[in-house]
């Protein structure tokens, strides 16, 4: 139960940052909870595999499996929604056009570079749409859960996995903290978990700074 | 020409080696029709452009079962846990592409573009031997475009000379990958005669397509049903 609220925390600190008029992808796992708390927003939700207006789950009646979201799971669509190809999808995604997306991660090193597309020790054949998301949103949040299974910080000086791209990310939350990046610097920006400025100092193991 | 096949006439198509382009996002958009066929015919050796390599044993999967493909190129092959063995053994060469580069270079390979420049996958062990070029201070990442011998695509409906119109996020690669192969088979739900279909809502105009053939499928449900 502890890891669901984790979740649920993370997803609801993400819908804050979220503002009327803003389009926002929403990637596998936490982000995806995200929608839960979007509330009385207006935001509108792309999905790289063709729409513009996606819309909550259907009920058992309206499921069409051709309609899907990224992660294959079937959706319905909003009113004004509109259905395009993977390349001008993509042309969306990596031209500028998405204000926010919101991703999974395994790793964020100090200057906000990410890997969130390899697992450790599992051979890997698969990138979706990550890399394209990194490169080109306008604003790209990262949600994870602070710790790995074994206790190490998920926030690292620098990447043990594989990277993401060059791109940095604006922002990472947590189930404890959101964060941003300067320059090599880590700000805690907002504080909201169990754990102080300190104990987190000290279990992450990095200089932090309070904004 | 007489575009409407029944898919079993279209076995000497096949021939060993050919680059197939396959349309779909997992199961949504994907031919299932034609991929049976394929996995049935004699020919093999392929290699295969696609986003996936089928979704649960469906699809591509089958093709992969019956011991046709060689390469694959594609985003996401994870899910097919046999053909990651197969990789880790040897047995399966694999390009992976980040998803918007794979869509760019097949768009790209359909409209006469040699390659392009992308922002995505800069700095990343899938840039690893290409070429890096920086304009107005980005650093961006040369790719090939892509083409095919035959593209095996699903659209919802055709007319009887070819247009077609998609249903909803079956679109995916579909209209990419008609333009961007020697020779195009298109399976659709629904024939409809010239002229039923809006010009204003199809999305392939005729000329992209070769063959047209109506799915043995239908959805029922949460899923595909096998009914012809």
């Amino acid at each position: 139960m502890l890891k669901l609220d984790s979740r649920e925390i993370i997803a609801k600190r993400i819908a804050k940052e979220l503002k009327d008029g803003d389009v926002v992808n929403l990637g596998i796992g936490i982000p995806t909870l995200v929608s839960k708390y979007i509330g009385d927003k207006k935001v509108y939700l792309q999905t790289e595999n063709g729409l513009l207006g996606m819309g909550p789950p259907p009920t058992e009646d309206e499921i069409d499996i051709d309609l899907i979201d990224a992660g294959k799971a079937t959706v319905t669509i909003k009113q004004g929604a509109s259905f395009f190809d993977s390349a001008f999808s993509f042309g969306m995604i990596r031209g500028n056009h998405i204000d926010i997306a919101v991703l999974g991660t395994l790793e964020v090193d100090r200057y906000g570079e990410i890997a969130n597309w390899s697992v450790p020790n599992l051979p890997i054949l698969g990138v979706g749409g990550a890399m394209d998301l990194v490169a080109g949103a306008k604003k790209v949040i990262v949600a994870s859960t602070l710790f790995t299974k074994d206790g190490s910080p998920k926030l690292v000086e620098s990447l043990t996995l594989d990277s993401s791209g060059e791109r940095r990310v604006d922002q990472f939350v947590t189930e404890y903290a959101s964060f941003t990046f300067q320059d090599g610097d880590i700000f805690i920006d907002d504080l909201y978990g169990d754990l102080s400025f300190e104990e987190l100092k000290s279990r992450i193991g990095l200089p932090l700074k309070q904004k | 020409m007489e575009k409407l096949k029944n898919v079993e006439d279209l076995e000497p198509l096949f021939r060993d080696n050919l680059r197939l382009l396959v349309g779909g996002f997992g199961i949504s958009g994907t031919p299932l029709t034609l991929l049976d066929a394929v996995a049935k015919f004699e020919a093999g050796n392929y290699e295969i452009v696609s986003n996936n390599l089928g979704d649960d044993g469906k699809g591509l999967h089958k093709v992969f079962e019956a011991g046709k493909i060689a390469k694959a190129i594609g985003s996401f092959f994870t899910i097919n846990k046999e053909a990651v063995v197969a990789w880790s053994k040897g047995e399966l060469a694999i390009d992976l592409l980040p998803q918007g580069t794979l869509a760019e270079a097949i768009r790209c390979g359909g409209a006469g573009i040699g390659g392009f420049y992308t922002p995505t996958a800069v700095g990343t062990r899938l840039a690893e031997g290409k070429e890096v070029r920086e304009i107005d201070g980005v650093r961006y990442l040369f790719e090939k475009a892509i083409k095919g011998d035959i593209a095996l695509i699903k659209a919802s409906k055709a007319d009887k000379a070819g247009n077609l119109v998609y249903h909803t996020t079956a679109r995916n690669f579909n209209p990419l990958m008609a333009t961007a192969a020697e020779v195009v088979i298109v399976e659709v739900d629904e024939i409809v005669e010239i002229g039923e279909l809006s010009p204003e809502e199809i999305v392939t105009p005729h000329i992209y397509v070769d063959y047209v053939v109506e799915s043995k499928y239908v959805k029922l449900g949460g899923a595909y049903v096998e009914i012809r």
